[in-house]
């Protein structure tokens, strides 16, 4: 599957079937920095990637003094 | 994973409320959570004029939009920072979002109203561009809206902001600046009413709320904000809160609880010896020029580097 990640942005291509949380932990992201977007929705932890999806892991924590 | 409320397939996880939920219900978990921190504190009273100072990123489109779907008719405020193409884009970030909901955008650019840009104005006062960039924020946003007739500016600071902002004050006590650190600042004199509608919400909510409502926002982050001080305190508590969910809410609502009180003289005191700027007439502690004019002023006469000269 497709893995397209952002700051900054690339992609990656990684052997499906995995779970969110499998690949997350492959990525050493912490999942409450991300989120795991496939189409126009979101996915939980728990949810099978199949080999031929788009996957778009998006960082959520921005910097800067709010 | 199944949704909490109603058991139909869960979009997002909710770690420190030990839920998921679906599209429709997590929808209504955020508007909730920005109704009850609105009622609790107070934050609008019926007919106040609303400006949301807006970013074009997640948490301020958010919640222009949330107040929108909740009843509150508020108006947007951008501020062109004049940090290149980054800047380019969340301007039409914003104006997309505005012409989507058919809400009044204002706009003030740094560069063409006031000279200067925020990359301009770190050279010049040798500040992190952090720095000068919130203080030009917190004074053009407070002027904009006394001058043009808004009774208060909604900003859209979350839950994970304000924790990491708590933690930096603690960790050297600035009693001055915990005093401060609320989600509703009442008007004073020179200051408009000031409110934070989504400190009930963590960052990446925001962001699931704009994914599940087809917001386009900023996801770039800015290319100023490199090695900055705040990203660490954030990436310190969301350590803290993978191995106990629930830390940072627990940190911050039970500071507003039981600590914040204790430090309100500290800010009552600073706030007393405030004089009105000689430049713009603003309040200062300064007595002469306020930080935002003083700014001003060392962006235009840029001090020469001394160069050392050959041997
Ligand atoms: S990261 Fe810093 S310079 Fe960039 S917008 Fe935020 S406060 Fe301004
Ligand atoms: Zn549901
Ligand atoms: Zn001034």
């Amino acid at each position: 599957m497709k893995v397209l990640l952002r700051n900054p942005r690339r992609e990656l291509e990684v052997p499906g079937p995995i779970t969110v949380a499998a690949l997350l932990a492959r990525l050493e992201l912490v999942p409450e920095s991300v989120l795991v977007i496939r189409g126009d929705t979101l996915v939980t932890s728990d949810a099978r990637l199949d080999a031929g999806d788009q996957i778009e892991i998006r960082p959520v924590i921005s910097g800067g003094a709010p | 994973m199944k949704c909490r409320r109603c058991k139909a397939p869960a979009v997002i996880e909710i770690p420190r409320h030990n839920a998921a939920f679906c599209r429709e219900c997590f929808l209504r978990h955020c508007r909730e959570q920005v109704r009850r921190a609105i009622d609790e504190h107070r934050m609008f009273v019926p007919g106040d004029r609303v400006l949301v100072a807006v970013s074009g990123g997640k948490d301020s489109l958010a919640l222009w939009h949330l107040l929108t779907e909740l009843g509150i008719d508020a108006d947007g405020l951008y501020l062109g920072l004049g940090i290149g193409e980054y800047s380019d884009e969340s301007g039409r970030y914003a104006r997309d979002f505005a012409a989507r909901v058919g809400a009044g955008l204002h706009e003030v650019d740094l560069p063409t109203d006031y000279g200067y840009d925020v990359p301009g104005a770190a050279r010049a006062t040798r500040r992190s561009p952090c720095g000068a960039c919130g203080l030009s924020k917190r004074h053009l946003f407070n002027g904009f809206a006394l001058e043009h007739g808004y009774d208060v500016v909604a900003t859209g600071h979350n839950l994970d902001d304000e924790a990491a902002v708590l933690l930096g004050n603690v960790l050297r006590w600035e009693t001055g600046y915990l005093g401060r650190q609320h989600p509703v600042l009442p008007a004073t004199d020179g200051f408009v009413k000031k409110v934070k509608p989504l400190v009930r919400l963590g960052e990446r909510e925001m962001a699931a709320y704009c994914v599940l409502n087809g917001i386009d926002y900023q996801i770039e982050e800015c290319p100023m904000a490199d090695g900055n001080r705040h990203l660490g305190l954030k990436t310190t508590l969301n350590a803290l809160e993978e191995q106990s969910p629930g830390t940072k809410a627990a940190f911050l609502f039970g500071f507003l609880a039981r600590g914040h009180g204790r430090f309100a003289d500290a800010s009552d005191a600073e706030r007393e010896t405030l004089a009105p700027c000689s430049g713009c007439g603003g309040p200062t502690s300064t007595g002469g020029l306020c930080a935002f004019c003083s700014l001003r002023v060392r962006v235009s006469n840029p001090q020469p580097v001394a160069l050392r000269t050959g041997r």
